[in-house]
């Protein structure tokens, strides 16, 4: 006992060992089995997550195109000041350059990147590099000037400059349906080409919608499977997960079966004389499909957390509510639902932050107005292959979900939510 | 109980084993990955080219029908370095981008490719199209077809019919794309078929473009997959489409679909194939050379309705395999159906398909 | 008991049965008295906490009438019955504040701010939580949530309220601590009480009558006194209090005595006539351990029975001896621990008696 204190306020053991590490030995093996446990999972997430989003993150600020392939025009153009034309150096440069980038055949990657920028670089460039690559001697800038008159262009020069470092925010700028003008401010597209911030904004409103239907449909099913005896309530389960045991695109396809001009609904209601056949409706390939379809396939995403909650509640509260005098509305209201917000909340960020994802079935029932911005970026990934105007949005995208995500846990609180 | 379970467990591990070794043995075997459009397409090149080459050969063909995403796909494949398709069917446009990228191999024509039967080297014989890297292989066109049934009085005939709503009423089906519909909408307003790219190329010309464009939009289905604008002619979802005329062939002839196609206007486009960087194997070249001369080339049009893209395979072009119909007056490159086509522009594409989406996306999303 | 008016609940002749083959309440009657504090004893599935439900309006009565205040409620809604309720878990709101709770019955009464907040704070007064009120349910401890349960059940000042063991999830010293405070709180009120619980010490220290539940049957109904005292069957004798059970057969029947063969030998002794039948038939003689004494002096007794000691565990104030009597080995007595009290021996042969008051004859 004696030696429990060596120094005043330092406990050690009886062995004089400081008693924290001998805790943190004692602990120590614990801890590296705990670790060990859950290694696989994590080299799982960062392999087929983490670097993924990082990757495509990096995709959205990268440049390599203009400084890796045009080194000289990039060293050349350092002390430009931007007013007037460069002067024979730099066109010098841009001759060797040009010639290498065509030997090596990666001209072509300085031609679409640029291109994304300015249209018609393309042609500026990969033309250049052809007919550069044939000039024997200089003074190059009048020649060059000669071969694409794009070179006696003040605006071409300053684009070079601008997208000449290793990062850029071009893509970022263009994310947000902004442009980087002669001048270097950065200045609204025009009309025509403005896409990206209202598709933004009629994501987080569809998503929205489809967060509320969910919630309305989600709720009395819940409480059905909550309260119902377990025969019949097992049944009904197996009704609301049937979608899960069901690939996407079949019930995305169904819903086009059922809901097109020529479709089952549109047939019924005409056989019943409540429309007429010029007046059928037009359900699909719009953001009404959109909905309809995406509420059915994330409304389960909504009724496990649901049900999960309810079932937790002993009916004793609502019986305390109406033993109280609390009408059974008012009980309802006042007492039963406020204690499914955890599950309300829990069901919401899930089909929230899923439709605000989603791009198959807006991709197959939402037609022009139905698409998502997750279409887009899938469209970038894919058609248009500008990956770097993909990776920004998709940066965006994984802001304003980190929003929400911060939102929803200053309002509900996260330690609060049951997931099912 | 226990050795049962170990014999199991022995057994399985010996046909995983063998089975490992089965595949490596069919790959090494000699496999050729080829990307291609899908569906009646690809099955025009298995019959016209594959199963010749494997049954003297022995090659296996491995189809993938991811044509569509082709450019992106070889450009991961060879950012990644780790490219796993041999041949891969291409616009030319695209081509012309891949091969700037240095993504796709050089082809010198005239050694690689077989001259025609009367001499005439390869780079003479093809039609067009040979920037270095592509290997013509058909020309094809996107047009317009209508179903009968729907105008049983006057018939569209026309780029400007298309147009006009009141004249020929229900939807219309367009592809989700701005090629074609810029070069149709200016066509409509009145422009000639020749002179669609010089204007395309102001502008006022592009605003022109869009705003015909406008005046049909909310009676439009956009289509993205071949196989889609025939299903909604036939189901009667829209009254006219744009589709690829060797679908909307099949369509009249293998499932007697009463549809008529609008010659007027047709979007003739060269299609072929590019070998993806590392992959030009003598194996494929020998491949190629085969694949790609006079008289597969007019086989091919004994299965679907494209022309051959080459000069000298014009003449060989004869009946339908399965039905004995005469496919000279199905070409898009039959002088009676050639009168007034656009000639799809590759270069002003490439140029200008970055800046021509964004508006089009813009202006759908609108 | 008074006269009708005098009653605030009256079951008469109530039934229920949840699937239409089996009755879980048989045939339930029973009337109480404004001010009374009431207990429904019995073991779990013995149709008591279904008597409440029908009282509080969450089940329906498949036969019979419950009237409420001279008012038959069979057809009323639970909202409207103004009857008080504090269930087993307590249902405390968890998402409002203890104040907040104590309130809900009272905004729902549409009763203004003033006259509310003053009502709270009285009943937050009565419990002792009054520095409570702004904590939610889950930060206050099991003890603390019960008062509450107890304060909003009674905040509104309903006619009746009803208990479903309420102190069940207690531990023991809080559970006692808890039945004085009821009791307190029902003197002090003056106001109805129904309780519900399956533990008898808790109804026999709280209640004024106890209503013995057994298989959807009302056994005895009495006050904690007869009961313990005065079992009427051997069911009643046995749930209440220990009690050693004797098995017999009825020799002969004289006024309200009547003398038992012992079954295994042990004699024939005299028990008070209860509930047994004809001469002859099989009885069960009721016996509390308190009641019997070892070794009494002669003719103190009108029963002495041979019995040997088989184990004495030390009780501190008492000590329980089991002994071994006419073949049973179960009988217990309760030995005071007073100092001129003689010490046994385990395997002793002893003697034990008791008088025949104490010693009642009941059904087999």
């Amino acid at each position: 006992m004696a030696n429990t204190y060596s120094k005043v306020g330092e406990m050690t053991t009886n062995d004089g060992v400081p008693l924290k590490v001998s805790l943190r030995r004692s602990q120590r093996k614990l801890k590296l089995w705990a670790f060990l446990l859950v290694a696989p999972l994590l080299v799982f997430i960062l392999v087929s997550f983490i670097i993924p989003v990082v990757n495509m993150t990096l995709r959205g600020v990268e440049n390599p195109q203009v400084i890796n392939i045009m080194p000289n025009v990039v060293a050349e153009l350092e002390n430009w000041q931007g007013t007037q034309l460069p002067d024979e150096a730099v066109y010098a440069a841009l001759v060797t350059d040009l010639t290498m980038g065509r030997k090596n055949k990666n001209i072509g990657k300085v031609a679409t990147r640029l291109n994304y920028e300015r249209s018609g670089m393309r042609r500026v460039i990969t033309g250049s590099a052809r007919k550069a690559s044939k000039l024997k001697e200089g003074p190059y800038k009048e020649q060059m000037i000669k071969i694409n008159k794009a070179w006696a262009d003040v605006g071409v020069w300053s684009l070079i400059k601008r997208e000449s470092g290793a990062f850029t925010s071009s893509y970022m700028i263009s994310a947000v349906d902004r442009k980087t003008n002669d001048a270097g401010e950065i200045v609204a597209k025009i009309e025509d080409k403005q896409i990206y911030v209202n598709l933004f904004g009629k994501t987080l409103l569809m998503s929205f919608s489809i967060t509320i239907i969910c919630i309305v449909l989600a709720f009395p099913i819940a409480y059905l499977l909550a309260t119902l005896p377990l025969a019949k309530s097992n049944l009904l389960m197996i009704l609301v997960l049937l979608p899960f045991w069901t690939s996407l695109l079949v019930r995305t396809t169904t819903w086009i079966v059922l809901l097109q001009s020529q479709g089952v609904v549109n047939d019924l209601l005409v056989w019943m004389h409540i429309i007429d056949e010029d007046g059928r409706l037009q359900m699909i390939y719009n953001q009404t499909g959109t909905i309809i379809a995406m509420t059915h396939i994330l409304l389960p995403f909504m009724v496990l957390p649901l049900y999960s909650v309810m079932k937790t509640i002993p009916p004793s509260y609502m019986r305390a509510a109406l033993s109280l005098g609390a009408n059974p509305v008012t009980a309802f209201i006042k007492v039963y639902i406020p204690m499914t917000v955890s599950g309300i909340g829990a069901g919401s960020l899930l089909v929230f932050i899923l439709s605000i994802g989603y791009y198959i079935t807006p991709a197959l029932v939402g037609g022009q107005s139905g698409l998502l911005i997750s279409n887009m970026i899938a469209y970038h990934m894919q058609n248009s292959l500008n990956w770097g105007l993909a990776g920004a949005l998709g940066f965006i995208l994984l802001v304003i979900v980190m929003l929400f995500y911060a939102l929803f846990n200053k309002v509900i609180g996260i330690d609060k939510m049951k997931m099912g | 109980m226990k050795k049962l379970l170990k014999r199991t467990i022995v057994a399985t591990a010996i046909a995983a084993v063998s089975m490992t070794m089965a595949t490596t043995a069919v790959q090494a075997a000699d496999t050729m990955t080829v990307v291609s459009w899908g569906g009646s397409y690809t099955k025009s090149q298995e019959r016209a080219y594959q199963e010749p080459w494997t049954k003297m050969h022995g090659t296996k063909f491995l189809s993938e029908d991811k044509a569509g995403t082709g450019l992106a796909g070889i450009r991961s494949q060879v950012e990644a370095n780790n490219v796993t398709w041999d041949l891969v069917d291409m616009l030319e446009g695209d081509s012309m981008i891949a091969c700037d990228e240095g993504l796709i191999e050089e082809i010198d024509y005239d050694t690689i490719l077989a001259a025609a039967p009367d001499g005439t080297p390869a780079s003479k014989d093809f039609l067009g199209g040979m920037n270095g890297c592509f290997i013509p292989q058909i020309v094809y066109a996107t047009l317009f077809a209508y179903n009968d049934e729907l105008f049983p009085g006057e018939k569209p005939s026309t780029i400007a019919d298309i147009f006009d709503l009141e004249k020929f009423p229900g939807k219309r089906s367009l592809q989700k794309i701005p090629d074609g519909n810029l070069e149709w909408a200016l066509m409509a307003s009145g422009v000639a078929a020749d002179k669609v790219y010089e204007k395309l190329d102001t502008e006022e010309g592009i605003a022109m473009a869009f705003k015909k464009l406008d005046e049909i939009k909310d009676s439009v289905v956009w289509w993205e997959a071949g196989a889609q604008p025939p299903q909604l002619l036939a189901d009667k979802e829209v009254s006219i489409a744009s589709g690829f005329n060797g679908r909307f062939f099949g369509a009249q002839v293998n499932e007697k679909q009463p549809f008529t196609i609008i010659w007027d206007g047709q979007l003739a486009e060269i299609d072929g194939w590019v070998v993806p960087k590392g992959k030009l194997t003598d194996d494929l070249k020998a491949y190629l050379k085969f694949a790609t001369d006079t008289q597969r080339l007019a086989d091919q049009s004994k299965f679907i309705s494209y022309g051959p893209a080459r000069a000298s395979s014009a003449a060989l072009v004869g009946k339908h395999a399965d039905t004995g119909i005469d496919m000279k007056p199905h070409m898009p490159t039959n002088p009676e159906n050639f009168k007034n086509p656009i000639i799809k522009n590759a270069e002003w594409w490439a140029n200008n398909k970055d800046d021509m989406n964004e508006r089009f996306n813009a202006w759908l999303a609108k | 008991m008074g006269s009708e008016s005098d009653f605030l609940v009256q079951f008469k002749n109530v039934q229920k049965s949840y699937d239409g083959v089996h009755l879980v309440v048989k045939d339930f009657n029973v009337d109480m008295v404004k001010g009374e504090f009431l207990t429904m004893l019995g073991p779990s599935g013995s149709g008591k906490t279904t008597c409440l439900m029908m009282l509080a309006g969450f089940e329906t009565a498949t036969n019979g009438q419950i009237i409420l205040d001279g008012q038959s409620i069979n057809n009323v809604a639970p909202h409207k019955r103004d009857i008080g309720m504090v269930f087993q878990n307590y249902a405390l709101f968890p998402h409002m504040t203890v104040a907040e709770n104590l309130a809900f019955p009272l905004r729902v009464r549409k009763m203004g701010q003033s006259e509310v907040t003053d009502k709270v704070n009285r009943a937050l007064k009565m419990v002792r939580l009054d520095t409570f009120a702004n904590r939610r349910p889950a930060q206050l401890s099991g003890g603390q949530q019960q008062r509450v349960a107890v304060a909003r059940a009674l905040v509104f000042e309903p006619k009746l309220v009803l208990m479903d063991e309420p102190l069940g999830a207690l531990d023991k010293n809080l559970r006692e601590e808890m039945q004085y405070e009821i009791k307190h709180i029902h003197e002090d009120l003056g106001v109805t009480m129904l309780y519900v619980t399956h533990d008898q010490v808790e109804a026999l220290t709280m209640s004024d009558r106890i209503a013995v539940f057994d298989d959807g049957i009302v056994q005895q109904l009495a006050s904690p006194q007869s009961l313990y005292e005065q079992p009427c069957n051997a069911f009643v004798a046995n749930f209440i209090g220990e009690n050693n059970r004797l098995m017999g057969k009825v020799l002969s029947v004289s006024g309200d005595t009547c003398s038992v063969e012992l079954q295994g030998g042990g004699g024939t002794v005299q028990a008070k006539k209860v509930n047994v039948g004809q001469v002859g038939d099989a009885t069960t003689l009721s016996l509390r351990p308190e009641r019997v004494l070892v070794n009494p002096a002669q003719g103190s007794c009108a029963n002495l029975v041979n019995a040997t000691v088989e184990e004495l565990i030390y009780h501190g104030d008492h000590t329980r001896t089991r002994v071994s009597i006419s073949g049973s080995s179960d009988f217990i007595i309760k030995v005071p621990n007073t100092h001129n009290q003689q010490h046994m021996k385990k395997g002793e042969a002893i003697r034990i008696g008791w008088d025949t008051d104490d010693c009642r004859a009941l059904d087999a």
